[in-house]
């Protein structure tokens, strides 16, 4: 029985679930159908061809490498490759659609059924199917803060290839369904596929939400359009399965709709009912055979699959011995798990996964950096923790030597020598701090008789009389014998 | 062999042979035509006259023929139907909606015919998206036919939609012409004008370029006023396109070389179904006759069947709609073509725009596409008639087990008055009914001129291929033509 987070009402809990269609885009170059590049954030309208601007008698022709990384995402995806789909036209009017008409799969889709595991913090893992994958072009963009009364349109985007990934129902939280996301991201990135960005609309949800009493039958839904970020998707389920809960609690019934998810209210508003909802006349597009694949094609992709997160993690466990949760959130990224790979090849692993979460983790977030502008190299921090090892520097002037390389750089060996941060293992010098410490504090020195834990303010004097530099376990040990502290 | 004294009376492959042993220079070619078509404005053949780039190619084409440089079709004057884009050329598709528009690229097909060396008088007159059998949709007014019944002065149609281009090539305006068979455009002006009219293998020709009515059922062709002109012409209209998915990668072979091998031991295909209720005998007759000439030439003749020919025609006018209702949503005025003034909103802008750019036949198909695409229609109508259209693929396909080509009238009757039949769609909808399952096939067809009614006006045959086999259905075509013997003109009343 899984631990999903009920909602509750005043007639008990409610289940929550949620499905969700997810486009993302193909990382290419060029478009699904066109020679147009894809680069974002060019001037309008610099990179539409003439079948992009759907010039009379221009005609669509596939690009190959965009059907590639389709069935490289399925494969990531563990679904199955369908050797033959179909491309459909969707027709409806639009500005920034101009062939009238969107080129989709609709019946046979490139992809098929497939699966997501994603871990909860609990250490749960729940599996999320994968209902289907297609490829679809994307529209153009309206801009209606141009000109005061003309609205202008933008067709850089028209045309670009984007992947509609679409689950079955089977999260039950805002969590899951954040989680979900993150995991799909972790995934198309490993496999380069589409580079997840959600600012720039690289990938974007429509989140389907129901609710239901446990064991009932799946209650109406209501889809919320183009979520923008994780943390939206999390808030808008919430807020709209407390809308279906209050409605139905109230005695009323869902209606199936569209809704799109207001991020400055927090709320979700609806757009188009079912009844308003376009007929979309899909049919086989004329202008495209349907696309065949072969064996040897789907099978060279296979061979060039990199290692996915969910086998990473399985390693990590069990070649370094780190436990599942660290594991967890060091493949969450692959240039994360690619920088502790790198540290575990001059460090010990474990040391170097808690070096990672507690120290370096922390000055990125804190510097709001990714792992891929980390200041300090893998190598640097392996050189820190073997001072650590060896005794050269304690953990807290490692830390001290990890903070002056992070703002400095430098080589953390040099930063402990010309800063003189070696810690002093001479007991002749550690002999004549505690003398000093002993000296002046004669009262402490009496109260520790009765509180042994008291040793630990005397280490605290001690370390501070040498500046810092002390080995802190050299120094525990000769207090204990000095003060005639028991072991 | 001797040649007319007026050179616009040349075969295409009489003016060719004229050009490369200079008797004549493509200017002093292209000049005469350019007079041709000024004097035959009162047929209304051309959209728009190319005259000035027509003599630049020309004048090109000598320099290239001094040089001995020509190309396959180097000099020799064409005219263009007005649904190839030509580079900075209005192409209008016979419509409003596109009434202003010049396109900045080039079809594959016509830039096909310039590499081969061919110069282009203008772009000729067509029936509104190509939708029509008599040429009287276009927004640029009807095509008349040059050919007039005996003792009448009643304007007939050319046909359609290629009636532009059958008026042209039938009333020496040009040395042949480009032309588009969707559902027999290209058969039927051809029969209706006493002209030759090949209709590819689907793939066979480029898309590309070409503004499309129903994608999976287009194919351009030539229109010429022999076999042999035609056979000279599709080589080099034809070629595979990496910018058309749908074109096939299949040699074309030089259909000229193989033109005068006869078909003797050949069998050629009689479908009983081709016989039709309340067709005129002449029609009949004809058919007779053409299956004797090529009896005498040597072929065998065959009793075939080809059962759901019946179905062709109402799956044909499900299927072209629909696709068309699909293609013709790119027309919205918001990019190019016309735009109504006025308008408060982007859906007034669109049905305003719609409303006044189209005619009304476009209306009509537009309407009745998207009925068939319709939710809780499409299974009814669209995947219906998908599965007869395997089913029509499939008759000839057995038919060709037992025969190498099949002959067939190429249409109900011969030229009809203007006004007679665009009262009524279904009555003017049945001019396709022996061309539509070529279309429906995807096989080639041609047609080829008959004979005369006893009115004085042209009737055609029409010979159906295997796919690709378009060598066969021009040896035979060519049979039917040395048989029929045809000579007659119409007579050039246009020429005040």
């Amino acid at each position: 029985m899984r631990s999903a987070k009920q909602i509750e009402g005043s007639t008990g809990p409610w289940e929550i679930v949620i499905g969700m269609e997810v486009h993302a885009q193909v990382s290419s170059k060029s478009k699904l159908f066109s020679g147009a590049a894809t680069e974002f954030g060019a001037e309008p309208n610099a990179q539409v061809s003439f079948v992009d601007a759907a010039m009379p008698g221009m005609l669509p022709v596939i690009n190959r490498y965009c059907v590639e990384q389709a069935v490289r995402t399925g494969l990531g995806l563990r679904a199955a490759i369908n050797r033959v789909s179909v491309f459909d036209r969707k027709n409806y009017f639009y500005p920034d659609l101009p062939a009238g008409y969107q080129i989709s799969q609709y019946k046979n889709p490139i992809v098929g059924e497939g699966e997501v595991l994603i871990d909860l913090p609990g250490g749960e893992t729940v599996h999320v199917g994968i209902e289907r994958l297609h490829l679809e072009q994307d529209a153009g963009k309206s801009l209606h803060d141009q000109h005061p009364d003309h609205s202008h349109v933008d067709l850089n985007r028209a045309g670009v290839a984007l992947m509609e990934i679409v689950t079955k129902p089977d999260m039950r939280s805002a969590e899951e369904a954040a989680a979900f996301l993150r995991k799909l991201r972790a995934i198309l990135r490993y496999l380069g596929t589409c580079d997840g960005n959600m600012e720039e609309g690289s990938m974007r949800a429509d989140v389907n939400v129901s609710v239901r009493k446990a064991g009932a039958p799946l209650g109406t839904r209501c889809e919320i359009k183009n979520v923008n970020s994780m943390r939206f998707v999390a808030q808008a389920v919430e807020y709209e399965a407390r809308r279906q809960v209050d409605i139905l609690e109230s005695g009323g019934t869902i209606r199936q709709e569209t809704r799109l998810f207001d991020s400055r209210a927090g709320e979700t508003r609806s757009m188009r009912s079912k009844e308003e909802a376009h007929d979309y006349r899909y049919f086989p597009d004329p202008d495209l055979l349907p696309l065949e694949l072969d064996e040897a094609f789907i099978e060279r992709i296979a061979q060039s699959l990199p290692e996915l997160p969910d086998d990473k993690k399985s390693r990590f466990i069990k070649d370094y011995g780190i436990p599942a949760y660290d594991a967890g959130v060091l493949v969450a990224e692959r240039e994360l798990a690619d920088y502790y790979e790198a540290m575990t090849r001059g460090a010990d692993p474990k040391l170097a996964v808690n070096w990672l979460n507690n120290e370096i983790l922390g000055r990125l977030n804190r510097d709001g950096r990714s792992i891929v502008d980390c200041p300090v190299s893998a190598d640097a921090n392996c050189a820190i923790l073997a001072m650590i090892t060896d005794g050269t520097i304690s953990g807290k002037i490692a830390k001290d030597v990890l903070d002056i390389v992070w703002s400095e750089g430098g080589d953390p060996k040099q930063v402990v020598e010309t800063r003189g941060l070696r810690q002093v293992t001479d007991t002749g010098a550690i002999d004549k701090a505690i003398d000093a410490v002993i000296a002046q504090n004669p009262a402490k020195v009496e109260e520790v008789k009765a509180k042994p834990k008291l040793i630990g303010w005397f280490v605290g004097q001690v370390m501070k009389e040498t500046g810092g530099k002390a080995n802190p376990q050299v120094v525990n040990d000769m207090l204990k014998t000095r003060l005639g502290v028991p072991d | 062999m001797s040649l007319p004294a007026d050179p616009t009376l040349f075969t295409l492959a009489d003016a060719r042979d004229a050009v490369t042993s200079k008797r004549i220079s493509s200017k002093e070619l292209t000049k005469a035509y350019i007079k041709a078509v000024e004097a035959a404005r009162p047929l209304n053949a051309f959209i728009t006259e190319t005259p000035e780039r027509a003599l630049a190619m020309a004048e090109a084409s000598d320099a290239r023929l001094a040089k001995d440089e020509a190309r396959p079709l180097e000099g020799l004057p064409l005219a263009i139907k007005d649904l190839f884009c030509t580079k900075g050329v209005r192409t209008t598709a016979g419509s409003r909606i596109l009434s202003n528009f010049v396109p900045p690229y080039e079809s594959t097909v016509t830039q096909n015919l310039w590499d081969a060396g061919a110069v282009m008088l203008g772009k000729l007159n067509m029936d509104e998206f190509a939708m029509g059998s008599s040429n009287e949709t276009s927004y640029f007014k009807p095509v008349i036919n040059p050919w007039r019944a005996k003792n009448s002065n009643q304007a007939l149609v050319p046909g359609g939609s290629s009636g532009g281009s059958a008026a042209a090539v039938s009333g020496f305006l040009c040395l042949g012409a480009t032309a588009t068979d969707t559902g027999g455009s290209i058969r039927q002006p051809a029969a209706v004008t006493g002209t030759v009219g090949i209709k590819p293998t689907y793939g066979r020709c480029s898309r590309w370029g070409t503004v499309a009515f129903a994608s999976s059922l287009d194919q351009a062709g030539p229109i010429t006023r022999t076999v042999r002109d035609a056979a000279i012409m599709l080589r080099h209209m034809a070629s595979v396109d990496p910018k058309d998915s749908t074109s096939v990668d299949v040699a074309v072979p030089d259909y000229e070389a193989t033109l005068e091998n006869g078909v003797k031991g050949m069998r050629i295909g009689i479908p009983k179904e081709y016989r039709i209720d309340g067709a005129p005998p002449e029609i009949e007759a004809l058919w007779q006759k053409g299956a004797e000439w090529l009896k005498a030439a040597g072929a065998e003749l065959v009793d075939i069947s080809l059962p759901h020919t019946k179905y062709a025609l109402p799956v044909y006018y499900i299927v072209a709609p629909a696709e068309a209702s699909s293609n013709l949503a790119r027309y919205d005025g918001v990019r190019y073509g016309h735009r109504a003034a006025g308008v408060k909103d982007i859906v007034d802008l669109y049905e305003k725009s719609r409303a006044e750019g189209f005619g009304a036949e476009v209306r009509r198909r537009i309407l009745i596409g998207t009925y068939v695409l319709s939710a809780g229609y499409y299974d009814a109508y669209y995947s219906r008639a998908q599965k007869l259209r395997t089913l029509i693929l499939r008759d000839f396909t057995e038919a060709f087990a037992k025969c190498d080509a099949i002959l067939t009238p190429a249409t109900p009757g011969p030229a009809f008055a203007m006004g007679e039949k665009s009262a009524d769609p279904v009555t003017m909808y049945l001019n396709d009914v022996f061309t539509v399952t070529a279309n429906l096939a995807g096989l080639p067809g041609i047609s080829v001129p008959g004979g005369l009614t006893a009115d004085g006006l042209p009737l055609g045959l029409q010979v159906i291929g295997k796919a690709f086999d378009e060598a066969t259905v021009f040896k035979v075509g060519r049979s039917l033509e040395q048989g029929a013997n045809f000579t007659a003109k119409p007579a050039t009343w246009w020429r005040v």
